[in-house]
């Protein structure tokens, strides 16, 4: 019997390490009025033993019943049908009657509709140990963020008829949003939205990249607004999966084989409007796609913890030259980065969480409350700007980073395996294969940079920055580090300067470097933190600030250079169009 | 039809991960060193019981005998869906061996009364005697299925098994009341359902209730203490949350039949077995090392 919450002592460490007193008094608006459910926390406790609790369910669900599956799923793959609909792999199937019989698919949705009421915070972990057992799972187990934006936008009615059963795990959703010309852009999409005589809302057109786009219950991005062609012309509709929607094609993918990633056929199928129209990108997608980024990160996480763990065992059994080669340099400063590469994104990840968690309590809590007293309702709105912000640079800073990461570490895993990580005999291969996916899916690395940067560029890294930098420590090799921290924002505040002088196109242009380096200092912070509370992330925590800080004094020499060549002299260096 | 399935289950040592204190000098199991675990093939049994209840309806009760922290493995089945659970606890039942605990068990479940089927875990791990059950079914006076594999069929008052037959297996059919023994080939156990566990994790029996109003209130008179579990024990009842707890009067059992006296298991000898390695064979990697070597290991009866 496996687990892979308790076998981990980096996540143990952050549950532990991590204010889960706080949120779950956030989560549970300070235990004050029952709810009327026979298993509601009473107190701060009390909740952050149901947390523990779960999570050890999802361990051991993880370890000893998806992980042994994860290889034939991904051999196996799903079956697209004559007609339209999908048949998932057989063990897929399974994997989620497992989850759904351990109560897992309605994780943070109110207990009102059946569900846990976890933090996103919790939800982000169970999403790092799922996707640890098999990446692809996570594609189904993830979407519960379609369920989260039913909660947050739909009408009670929608709610009460569809919660429940997405938190019994009795249909599964799929967002579906992307196009064959709306991709990143998602301005573009194309798909209509009419009224047809009685007022019943039709949708018409085609989807693609639909990730389990023959889920039962979808959220549709559509254009209800003819004759418009921006953001603003668009709604969310829900549409029940019926004959008038097709799964016309099942794509083949590099990884990710048990997530089912479908083109859609729409002919007139019925739909009904969620929230109001015109919101659709611009308030509901943006929440949804916060949600899902956050996802990917843990995602990330997971597919790379399981590769860090096979190279580790690995290279401590392989013998080369009479030593286990984890001992020759070369290994050594590969498991050594990947290790803390694994737990930077994750110190990063589960600080965005702990952020949305407050974000989306606050406002959930000021929706809840309209006749709440004008003062509280000024501190709110304040908290709810100030977080907005944080966290607009947070989710795309940790997409981007750990999905990044993921690729990085997983690459490496195969490399200490050597021929054997090339082959089928181990998953080393799979891992890699499933891994490519993180930076391209829910808004790709270089998106998630123009989101990011902005946050770095307007001055809220800065005052993030030195929020952190109030604490005090006592041991002398952190606050020697937290010196080597402000260098390290100082070097950065005089890129910031440069690139905001020369403009956007610059900005974007040095964007990676930029948010790599207010990534470096930010994660600084936070690993020195968690070396506070323990000896071990001392060494962690100084590796990481000494090999970033000289990245940092590389990257920003480069951006206060003024180099434009890869814009001006593209056509040069890039020379004619291959033929 | 709905059906009322029994469980028996037990909390034993976790024999799985044995250290170096595992046994006392007597020879006997030291169960403090050892972790206490949900014996893992009566968690075969539990969900046997409960793909009854899925698939036909009815209810699930689970009960074990043992010391009051035995009532973790009954919050266990709480947390996968027993409907029921039934703590036997009695000093008086200390170091009953495998006849006195079937007897007590028969007594026990007779009280409960009304059941269909009752499912037992072929063995339990840390005396591996797998004779509780069958000795049960005896006492019980109804037929026995042992080695349950898989559910065949069940209609009516009639059910079909096939059970593991070491070599193969066979169906057998029955009519209900059975005593059924499971093996852990038969299912896959379900894991707890975490809203369950979030309810249940508070469900206790009245002998939990003293040490853990000890504990919270150190400083308290014993009044105060006792009249604290009073009332704990009636917020329980009425959140449906506590446990039954039965001694051997309340189930009716002639004392002579049970604990020491109605165990007739001497312990004759007790051997500590440290199994050390002696030498090794090489085996040449050719078709005539491995016919040398498999030929080897039937001479010695390893093999057939």
């Amino acid at each position: 019997m496996g687990n892979f919450f308790t076998d981990n002592d980096d996540i143990r460490f952050l549950f532990d390490h991590i204010d889960l007193a706080e949120l779950a008094r956030v989560q549970e608006d300070n235990f004050a009025k029952p709810d009327g459910t026979d298993y509601a926390p009473r107190n701060e406790q009390d909740a952050i033993d149901n947390y523990r609790r779960v999570l050890t369910i999802v361990g051991q669900i993880a370890a000893d019943h998806i992980a042994p599956r994860a290889e034939e799923v991904d051999k196996e793959g799903n079956t697209l049908n004559p007609d339209g609909t999908v048949t998932l792999g057989r063990r897929v199937r399974e994997n989620l009657e497992v989850l759904a019989r351990a109560d897992m698919m309605g994780f943070t949705l109110p207990r009102k509709y059946e569900g846990l009421n976890c933090p996103t915070t919790i939800y982000t972990m169970a999403t790092e140990i799922v996707s640890r057992a098999d990446c692809s799972l996570m594609n189904l187990f993830g979407l519960q963020g379609i369920a989260e934006t039913i909660n947050a936008f739909a009408s009670e009615e929608v709610k009460q008829k569809y919660l429940p059963k997405f938190a019994r795990g009795e249909v599964t959703g799929a967002m579906v949003l992307t196009e064959p010309d709306a991709g990143s852009d998602l301005q573009a999409v194309q798909l209509r939205a009419w009224q047809d005589d009685d007022g019943q809302w039709r949708l018409t057109g085609v989807k693609r990249f639909i990730t389990n786009g023959c889920g039962d219950v979808l959220l549709v991005l559509a254009r209800s607004e003819p004759g418009t062609t921006d953001g603003r012309g668009l709604s969310m509709f829900l549409a029940e999966r019926c004959p008038r929607i097709r799964v016309r094609h099942l794509e083949e993918k590099l990884g990710i084989h048990g997530s089912p990633t479908c083109e859609l056929v729409f002919d007139d199928a019925p739909a009904i409007l969620i929230g109001e129209r015109q919101l659709g990108l611009i308030r509901y997608v943006f929440s949804l796609m916060n949600g899902a980024r956050l996802g990917i990160a843990a995602q990330s996480l997971g597919v790379a913890e399981a590769a860090y763990r096979l190279a580790r065992s690995y290279a401590s059994t392989r013998k080369q030259f009479g030593v286990a080669i984890e001992r020759l340099p070369a290994v050594a400063e590969m498991v050594t980065e990947m290790k803390i590469a694994i737990e930077a994104a994750r110190a990063l990840t589960y600080e965005t969480a702990r952020v949305c968690d407050l974000e989306n309590n606050n406002l959930r809590v000021m929706e809840e409350n309209p006749q709440m007293d004008a003062a509280e309702a000024k501190r709110r709105k304040e908290v709810a700007r100030t977080l907005k912000r944080l966290n607009g640079m947070l989710t795309p800073m940790s997409k981007y980073y750990a999905s990044e990461m993921c690729v990085r570490v997983a690459s490496d895993a195969l490399q200490v395996l050597g021929g054997s990580g090339y082959i089928k005999d181990y998953p080393a291969e799979r891992y890699l294969r499933d891994a490519r996916i993180t930076t391209i899916y829910e808004g790709t690395s270089q998106l998630q940079i123009v989101a990011a940067v902005r946050g770095v560029c307007s001055g809220a890294w800065e005052k993030r920055i030195s929020e952190m930098e109030i604490a005090e420590y006592g041991d002398a090799l952190l606050a020697n580090l937290k010196s080597r921290l402000a260098e390290g924002k100082a070097l950065m505040l005089k890129a910031i300067g440069v690139a905001k002088e020369k403009g956007a196109e610059y900005m974007d242009l040095y964007g990676r470097k930029l948010v790599d380096s207010a990534i470096t200092v930010l994660v600084g912070h936070l690993l020195l933190a968690q070396a506070q509370k323990n000896e071990r992330k001392k060494a962690v925590a100084r590796r990481y600030i000494e090999t970033g800080l000289a990245n940092i004094r590389r990257d920003v020499d480069l951006i206060c250079s003024g180099d434009t060549a890869p814009m001006e002299q593209y056509d040069l260096i890039a020379g004619p169009v291959p033929r | 039809m709905a059906y009322h399935c029994i469980v028996c289950v037990k909390q034993v040592p976790d024999t799985g991960n044995i250290t170096g204190e595992a046994m006392k000098a007597d020879g006997t199991v030291n169960r403090a060193a050892l972790p206490a675990i949900f014996n893992p093939e009566d968690l075969h049994a539990l969900e046997a019981a409960l793909q009854i209840k899925d698939k036909f309806g009815g209810r699930v009760t689970a009960i074990t005998m043992g010391p009051p922290g035995a009532c973790e493995v009954l919050r266990e089945c709480l947390y996968r869906g027993a409907d029921r659970a039934v703590l036997v606890s009695d000093r008086r039942a200390a170091a009953s061996d495998t006849l006195a605990t079937s007897y007590i068990l028969s007594q026990a479940i007779r009280k409960i009364g009304d059941f269909d089927l009752v499912f037992c875990g072929r063995q339990a791990i840390d005396g591996d005697t797998a004779q509780v059950g069958p000795q049960l079914a005896e006492k019980l006076m109804i037929p026995q299925i042992t080695y349950f594999e898989q559910l065949v069929e069940l209609s009516g008052n009639t059910i079909r098994i096939r059970r593991n037959t070491g070599n193969g297996w066979e169906i057998l059919e029955s009519r209900l009341p059975l005593l059924v023994t499971v093996i852990d080939t038969a299912n896959e156990p379900r894991p707890p359902a975490a809203r369950k566990v979030m309810k249940f994790k508070r469900a206790r029996a009245q002998m939990e209730l003293a040490g853990e109003i000890a504990r919270e209130m150190p400083s308290a008179s014993e009044d105060e203490k006792k009249s604290a579990v009073t009332n704990r024990i009636q917020e329980l009842k009425s959140d449906g949350l506590l446990i039954d707890q039965w001694d051997l009067d309340y189930i009716a059992a002639d004392l002579q039949w049970c604990g020491v006296s109605g165990s007739p298991t001497k312990v004759h000898r007790v051997q500590s077995i440290v199994l050390t390695k002696e030498g090794f064979t090489n085996i040449e990697p050719t078709e005539a090392g491995v016919r040398k070597m498999i030929h080897e290991l039937i001479i010695d009866h390893t093999l057939g």
